[in-house]
């Protein structure tokens, strides 16, 4: 699993990469009420703003951590956006993306150096 | 109240609790106050409106008015300030009201109690210097004094009742706004059936030096949960209630602000005692003829809150912004978002869609009754 410094995580599953937020960014934006999520098929960029999360304190973007198509969303999310402090490392899954070059993995943190950024 | 060197922050006399049970502090309005415990705030949010919540209010102003003349005499000069009926108000009962000023915009909102021989008021935190010069400057026959040695805990939700009669024997023969003055083992505390959750419950205000055991005692029980200031912007705004520089601020007069039920007829156009305060002319004319705008509640259709700021169109699409919204949040005990903010008046009818623009999207919002919540006061 690698780890971005906006605190999302990136488990690699087949040719797909699994997206989501770390434990520590959930608990720091406290009970999330609402996300919207991008359309499967959308051509993204590294960096787009493509989820909008919102908690009960504000609301806060999830960008695109690498190229490539979403392929899938966890539409569970958008009916029960309390998934995400339940289960942010599992369940709560945002999107799957087909990644055009997977080496832009290799700038991302392992766990050893996430748990440091975060003390 | 004491100061934090640090932070440049007062402090109330909670500090050390709120630290022990796990708070995170932030600054507001020039005090560290709790925002959440570890509960987090839409559990704490939850809890108050099923079991009981303990707050705590003490970074607000608490204020005793006198003159020579009695409550009738301090009542008669501060209704030269405050549009409402303080004069008729009765023994040990308690209003609300407001500081209009010139322009017959909102100064400051705050709770006046008749107190026999006195007046006690209690006004919001970020206005109290002001509000003190105010009535000093405004009022050279009545003495005012800040009370500065007293902390106020607010205990809501509907085991407030039966946790506080425990301790202070008598407080459930209280009515809604009804104020009273129990000698305890934490001294004197001086209790009213009130609070700003829409719950019904009691504020207390008590000696600094007892604040904390009496929070103590109360977090003692189990139907009681310390809540933050996260929860309590919920359900004040669940309960249709005003944040003062938030929905009401000097650009609003009372009658936009959808206040005018606080001003009683004595003190409106034929009343005995008309006018008389500051923006009095406006403020007289909008009661009788409406305001230009008004506040009102919004229901979001989608689930994405509309939060402060967000602008209000007429129309999907094209046209300049008709409104604005000054409160947004999601509403745990109505499953929903929630927010009011001020329309025109021809679009201010329960039903009417609206749209806010959130993140460049315009989306359906509902004008909505005030409160999105019942209100449970023992009246």
């Amino acid at each position: 699993m690698k780890f971005t410094e906006e605190h999302e995580w990136l488990r690699v599953e087949d040719d797909l990469v699994v997206v989501g937020i770390t434990e520590h960014a959930a608990e720091q934006l406290g009970d999330v009420v609402f996300v919207e999520l991008p359309e499967v098929g959308t051509q993204v960029a590294k960096d787009d703003e493509i989820v909008v999360i919102e908690s009960v304190k504000a609301a806060s973007d999830i960008l695109a951590p690498l190229d490539g198509e979403i392929v899938e969303v966890n539409e569970a999310l958008v009916d029960a956006p309390g998934k995400v402090n339940e289960d942010p490392m599992g369940d709560a899954w945002f999107f799957k993306i087909k990644a055009t070059d997977l080496s832009q993995m290799d700038d991302y943190m392992d766990e050893d150096a996430y748990k440091d950024l975060v003390g | 109240m004491r100061e934090n060197p640090v932070a440049d922050l007062h402090v109330t006399p909670l500090n050390a609790l709120h630290r022990e049970l796990g708070a995170k502090m932030v600054p507001f309005a020039g005090y560290e106050m709790p925002v959440q415990y570890p509960m987090g705030v839409m559990k704490e949010h939850l809890h108050c409106r099923e079991r009981a919540g303990l707050f705590d209010v003490s970074h607000m102003g608490q204020v005793i008015l006198r003159a020579p003349g009695g409550y009738q005499q301090a009542a008669a000069a501060l209704e030269s300030l405050v549009p409402v009926d303080l004069l008729g108000l009765g023994e040990m009962r308690q209003r609300y009201g407001f500081f209009t000023d010139d322009a017959g915009g909102l100064l400051d909102d705050l709770m006046l109690a008749n107190r026999g021989d006195h007046m006690l008021i209690v006004v919001n935190a970020a206005c109290k210097t002001e509000d003190i010069a105010h009535m000093r400057a405004g009022l050279p026959s009545v003495e005012v004094e800040e009370v500065t040695d007293r902390a106020l805990l607010a205990l809501q939700g509907p085991a407030a009742e039966a946790v506080l009669e425990a301790l202070v024997p008598g407080v459930a023969a209280l009515r809604f706004m009804d104020v009273a003055i129990f000698e305890t083992p934490f001294d004197a505390l001086w209790v009213s059936r009130s609070g700003y959750t829409g719950e019904d419950g009691f504020e207390i205000s008590v000696s600094d030096d007892q604040a904390e055991p009496l929070a103590r005692a109360l977090l003692a029980h189990e139907d009681v949960a310390p809540i933050g200031l996260g929860a309590r912007d919920s359900l004040r705004l669940e309960a249709g209630l005003c944040l003062y520089g938030h929905d009401i601020d000097t650009t609003t007069s009372p009658v936009e602000a959808s206040l005018g039920w606080a001003i009683q007829k004595v003190r409106r156009t034929g009343g005995a005692r008309a006018g008389g305060f500051p923006g009095a002319a406006r403020i007289l004319d909008e009661l009788q003829h409406g305001a230009p705008r008004a506040r009102v509640g919004l229901r979001p259709e989608g689930r994405a809150p509309m939060r402060e700021g967000t602008a209000l169109f007429a129309t999907p699409e094209g046209g300049d912004p008709v409104g604005h919204v000054t409160s947004g949040a999601f509403g745990p005990t109505i499953e929903a978002p929630m927010s009011m903010g001020y329309v025109p008046r021809d679009l201010s009818a329960p039903g009417t869609t609206l749209y806010g623009e959130v993140r460049g999207k315009r989306l359906a919002v509902a004008v909505a009754p005030l409160p999105f919540t019942p209100a449970r006061f023992k009246r």
